[in-house]
């Protein structure tokens, strides 16, 4: 890493630490979740080339799987969360084993159909309390022993859990596995003759990827201890293509810097009705139009022709 | 187990499925077009069949446009709607990853609806029905305009197949889907062919907008409802395949129906049921050419 990185890295989590005396607690937990979904998606469009339009499936089901044991069993949050994420990523298994029959647009469409499928599913199911959603979700200790219940004390867990995901995401992009998803993006013909098959990669990749984004959902559900069908909706799934392409499509801290954008934009213009919605429409639009790289590709692509 | 079923329940119910199945193929064949021209997913295809839908409200509650007149000019004004599209958002995206052209119509569908659930509110509004009364067939009542929606879909759909698939303008546009550098180099203008094309399938949203205007609620919500069952017909009738595209949705429409006469929990579900069998089953769907799968 440049002396540059270092100083951007430790400003950020030296920020990071800092920010809950500032700003709302719930706001920055929001936006952490949406981080780790953000990069969940940025796994699969960014680097394996697969755009799936139906990522708020795997979000919203963990939601309503971890609200659902955390109220049923006396569970602590983390075995919770956790069988949240597992339980998005099997789902992601088999949406994958379904969807890699058609690759490019088609994958994009068939995904949009599963996850309204599973829309329609949830809302018939009896447990996610249909339209009127999940309701006291229990924030019990974490671990058992240490008490969780003031907002400020567990966005200190969300952020470490941020971290460890960002670190795995991480590490799965820069391993020889991720190396042969971003081949598979580039040339998937020629990465076959190489003998690989490139089905089971982008179905393994849709298992991660399907695993973080249940991460991010079962954690949001135990941060605002309530589960709605909002979050399993095609909105949510739109929402989360525009925070990964306005950050930088397949860059690190894109969608990162792209999931802060938007949860703060949403949170301003909450009160301005339907406004919220028109905004994302365009920026989306300026973004595929105008700067496809996204605020931090401009920015890199910035600062190397100026040094 | 079946005694619920008498043959006006069936009969009634059918009607209802042709009904839903004729939206399905006129949109599902406007789809189909644009997208075997220029490779794009027209995500805003829902929006423009919302925005026909509402044209024809405002023009009869602003202008008293009556229903007939709407019509035509519903669709014209989504057509043009669509010409600005093209050329604002769609051109400057042609030469690069498709994806981008999905992405692209998917905000112009988010803006669309934005705006209209901004200005008009969320709920539904009614739209007067222009051909009340019907006839009863003995075991039936058909009203008249369910039967002018069926009749009418029925002759856009055949026109516009016969349009692409026996006219000299068809065999431009099929020949410009194959090979559009060899198409322009016999002097034919293939950009202004796609301006066109891509208003022409709006413009057919548009008026499948108008004709169900006074069937169901005129609401924002209408388009992105119906373009999720759209987009479960394409997949399952195979991309680029147009006949494909107007028989599933017909058929989709029905199988919709019959569902709800046997298990009606499950009709929402079922052609996403059927979608996920097709995949597994026929993955290049059941009406697709094997040069049109890509």
């Amino acid at each position: 890493m440049t002396p540059t990185q270092w100083t951007l890295l430790i400003g950020g989590i030296v920020a990071a630490l800092a920010a809950p005396f500032v700003v709302y607690p719930v706001l920055l937990m929001t936006i952490l979740c949406f981080v780790i979904f953000a990069c969940s998606f940025n796994l699969l469009l960014g680097y394996a080339g697969l755009l799936c339009f139906g990522h708020a499936m795997f979000f919203g089901t963990a939601a309503f799987v971890t609200g659902f044991l955390l109220k049923s069993l006396p569970l602590t949050p983390e075995v919770g969360i956790l069988a949240g994420a597992l339980f998005a990523a099997a789902m992601g298994a088999v949406v994958g084993f379904i969807a890699v029959r058609r690759s490019g647009i088609q994958f994009a469409m068939i995904t949009f159909a599963i996850a309204q499928f599973v829309y329609f599913l949830l809302l018939k199911a009896e447990f996610t309390g249909r339209e009127d959603g999940m309701h006291g979700i229990p924030r019990r200790a974490l671990f058992g022993l240490i008490d969780v219940s003031s907002n400020l004390r567990y966005y200190y867990v969300v952020l470490a859990v941020t971290a460890l995901a960002l670190l795995a995401f991480y590490r799965i992009v820069h391993s020889p596995f991720g190396e042969i998803l971003k081949a598979i993006r580039d040339h998937e013909a020629r990465v076959e003759t190489l003998g690989f098959k490139p089905e089971h990669y982008k179905i393994i990749a849709l298992t991660l990827s399907a695993g973080l984004a249940g991460l991010a959902g079962a954690m949001k559900a135990t941060v605002y201890q309530f589960a709605t069908l909002t979050d399993a909706a095609w909105h949510i799934s739109g929402e989360v293509i525009l925070m990964t392409l306005l950050g930088g499509l397949g860059t690190l801290t894109g969608p990162m810097v792209g999931a802060g954008l938007i949860i703060l934009l949403n949170d301003v213009l909450a009160q301005f009705g339907e406004w919220a919605l028109i905004a994302q429409g365009v920026i989306l639009l300026v973004v595929i139009i105008a700067f496809r790289r996204g605020v931090v590709g401009e920015a890199k692509a910035w600062a190397a022709r100026r040094w | 187990m079946f005694d619920h079923l008498s043959i006006q329940l069936i009969a009634g119910q059918l009607l209802i499925g042709l009904i839903n199945g004729s939206f399905y193929a006129m949109l599902s064949m406007g789809l189909a077009i644009i997208f075997g021209l220029m490779n794009v997913v027209n995500f805003a295809h829902g929006a423009q069949y919302m925005l026909g839908a509402f044209a024809a409200l405002l023009l009869l509650n602003g202008l008293g446009v009556s229903y007939w007149a709407a019509l035509v000019i519903a669709p014209v004004l989504v057509a043009l709607i669509g010409l600005a599209i093209e050329r604002i958002v769609l051109r400057p995206l042609a030469d690069l990853d498709h994806l981008y052209g999905l992405l692209a119509t998917y905000s112009v569908a988010l803006i669309a609806e934005g705006v209209v659930r901004q200005r008009y509110g969320s709920s539904g509004l009614p739209y007067p029905n222009p051909l009340p009364g019907g006839i009863n067939l003995g075991f039936m009542f058909l009203p008249w305009y369910r039967l002018w929606v069926v009749v009418l879909s029925l002759v856009v759909c055949l026109a516009t197949w016969l349009l692409i698939e026996r006219t000299r303008l068809g065999s431009y546009l099929r020949a410009a889907t194959e090979k559009p550098q060899i198409v322009e180099s016999f002097g034919i203008n293939v950009p202004r062919l796609i301006a066109l094309t891509y208003a022409f399938g709006a413009g057919l949203a548009g008026l499948g907008g108008v004709l169900a205007a006074p069937i169901y609620q005129v609401s924002p919500y209408m388009g992105s409802s119906i373009m999720i069952v759209i987009f479960a017909v394409v997949v399952i009738g195979g991309m680029g395949s147009i006949i494909g595209a107007i028989l599933t949705g017909y058929l989709l429409g029905l199988m919709e129906a019959v569902t709800k006469l046997f298990y009606p929990e499950g009709a929402n579900l079922v052609i996403f049921v059927i979608m996920i069998i097709v995949l597994i089953a026929r993955p290049d769907g059941i009406f697709s050419r094997a040069e049109s799968t890509r």
